[in-house]
């Protein structure tokens, strides 16, 4: 079920500014790899890119490729719909779909891709919620409205959402950025227990959570203001937040800028 | 700090008398006398319908609901609503049928799909469709319209024709009919179903449509899993805004039904009238009686009125919970 991501030589542009630039790296199956970066770096825009979500804006386009295994995501005549059943995404806002119940928002998916079957449905949204850890919260008002939880209970909704539909990859946003302390913990220890079965990339502007989630670590950075981001370095967690390679990452992680 | 507050020996708390809020008071009895103003009104114009209309029908030889014909100024008075109820039900109905998909379409079109560049003034050429006075929506479809209706009527007659209300039993007479007039109010309350729908769907937060693309949704699936059940509200509601002028139109019907006649439920044949036309067109030849008749009409067309609002305010409260308002 879990893919490698390898990237190479990618660029994304907002019209006519150039938004990320040459960057390459290989996201490793089953486990967690963290973004990190000062605000402007680029980090979401190359998440974005990572499931072909950047290009819905308009005027936004991608250069350069994205391997999925051995599959080019930018390859002529490949699907961004495919895609993005392939490679799933919580944003950074808890959003579920208000004009849905909490069931059919966890199955919103899969009746995209055409299932109906009743009890294949029920499956999912049990399996989902529990992988979600939100099957206990609303096992008994799977048909009260999504948008009547809590903040973090709508944005476990939205991680049940995604892997409903069993993606390859699973994309985080800055996952818990609107969420309190508790919720935090509760989406960071599902991460922990989501990335035996998926790729998983997270943005966090939270250097801690970096940290305490993920196996390797990314650091983005910009040469100024207008400046496109750029990798900077890609490393081991545990080494980035030790020893980084780079001056920048150090100087940016013990808090001197950003 | 600076500006000398008032220094009485109680201390800076208490209020002079007659100190600035003068401004609140007058505020305050400005806006409830116009609360109670409207309120007013509203009563004045409901009791005034209900004297009249009681007056008509306390001498009405006929049944006011089911009699066809309007002869209120007959030595023996005799007036019905049933062909008035039938033809503003009917043709309101077909506009609706007609113009309430178009709307939506056009609504997407420029919200979701257009280039910027042409959305914008797509936009402004559907609102102008607004600004056209009805008496000139009347003439054209006298003068336009009704000629043109009448390939299509036959079309109708002849493959539709065994559905029995589009059946036409008089042929080669200029169809001056009800569904021209449906027809003629679809165009008429296109533009405020597709300018009320049309925020609707610009007001969806990204953040939904983003949660529809990044499952996997086609741009399609996005309007229909996203964009259509957050504007469901606002299409009801806009549907609603166009019924209401719809059942209401006045001049333009009148123009095109000009002469009132039996009821017919062949809906292409000539004939057929509304509440609105037919006051128009009896009112100024009409006898006292004739017009407490008239007004009684006229309660009619009112009270439906408040029931289509009150049943559409019902349907959006229903699910209000999932309308998104809250999220």
């Amino acid at each position: 079920m879990a893919k490698r991501i390898d990237v190479s030589g990618l660029s994304a542009y907002y019209g006519t500014t150039k938004a990320i630039e040459d960057i390459s790296m290989t996201v490793e199956p089953r486990s967690v790899t963290a973004f990190i970066g000062p605000s402007g770096c680029g980090k979401s825009t190359f998440l974005r890119t990572l499931n072909r979500m950047h290009e819905v804006i308009p005027g936004a386009r991608v250069e350069g490729k994205v391997m999925l295994d051995d599959e080019n995501l930018y390859g002529s005549g490949v699907d961004p719909v495919a895609v993005r059943r392939a490679v799933g995404m919580v944003f950074q806002r808890p959003n579920p779909f208000p004009t849905m119940s909490i069931y059919d928002n966890v199955v919103a998916g899969l009746r995209l891709a055409g299932v109906k079957k009743k009890s294949v449905l029920d499956g999912v949204v049990e399996k989902s919620l529990k992988g979600a850890n939100l099957w206990n919260e609303v096992k008994d008002r799977l048909s009260k409205p999504g948008a009547g939880l809590s903040g973090g209970q709508q944005q476990r909704l939205c991680i049940a959402r995604a892997i409903a539909v069993e993606p390859q990859v699973l994309l985080m946003d800055e996952p818990c950025s609107a969420l309190d302390p508790i919720s935090t913990l509760a989406i960071e220890d599902l991460i922990g227990e989501l990335k035996s079965q998926y790729t998983i990339v997270i943005v966090t502007h939270n250097m801690q959570q970096a940290a305490r989630v993920s196996d390797r670590t990314a650091f983005f950075n910009l040469a100024g203001v207008g400046q496109p981001g750029r990798l900077i370095e890609l490393d081991d967690t545990q080494r980035i937040f030790s020893n980084p390679s780079v001056q920048a990452t150090e100087d940016y992680i013990s808090g001197r800028f950003g | 700090m600076t500006s000398s507050p008032p220094a009485t020996s109680e201390g800076r708390v208490r209020r002079r008398r007659g100190d600035s809020r003068l401004g609140d008071a007058v505020f305050f009895n400005l806006s409830r006398g116009s609360g109670i103003l409207l309120l007013a009104v509203m009563a004045a114009i409901a009791g005034f319908l209900a004297y009249r209309s009681g007056i008509a029908l306390s001498k009405n030889q006929g049944n006011f609901l089911t009699t066809f014909e309007w002869t209120p100024d007959a030595a023996h008075p005799k007036f019905g609503i049933a062909v008035l109820a039938f033809g503003t039900l009917v043709s309101a109905l077909i506009a609706m049928i007609i113009a309430v998909p178009v709307a939506v379409g056009i609504a997407l079109f420029i919200s979701h799909y257009a280039p910027r560049r042409i959305a914008q003034p797509f936009a402004y050429l559907v609102d102008l469709l607004a600004a056209v006075p009805s008496i000139v929506y009347g003439l054209w479809g006298v003068l336009f319209l009704v000629p043109h209706m009448d390939g299509l009527t036959r079309w109708m007659d002849q493959y539709l024709g065994w559905t029995y209300i589009f059946d036409q039993s008089k042929s080669g007479v200029p169809p001056r009919t009800l569904f021209t007039v449906g027809v003629l109010l679809a165009i008429m309350v296109l533009p405020i179903i597709t300018a009320v729908t049309r925020e609707v769907f610009r007001q969806v937060p990204r953040m939904h449509e983003e949660a529809a693309l990044a499952l996997g949704a086609t741009r399609w699936e996005m309007v229909r899993t996203a964009v259509l059940p957050f504007g469901r509200p606002g299409i009801i509601s806009a549907s609603m805004l166009g019924l209401g002028r719809a059942l209401g139109e006045t001049i333009a019907v009148a123009t095109v039904l000009s002469t009132n006649s039996v009821l017919s439920l062949h809906l292409l044949d000539p004939g057929g009238g509304t509440f609105a036309q037919n006051i128009a067109l009896k009112f100024n030849e009409a006898q006292p009686f004739g017009r407490d008749a008239l007004m009684a009409s006229g309660l009619v067309l009112f009270v439906i009125t408040l029931v289509v609002n009150g049943v559409a305010r019902l349907i959006i409260a229903r699910r209000k919970e999932y309308s998104g308002a809250n999220a």
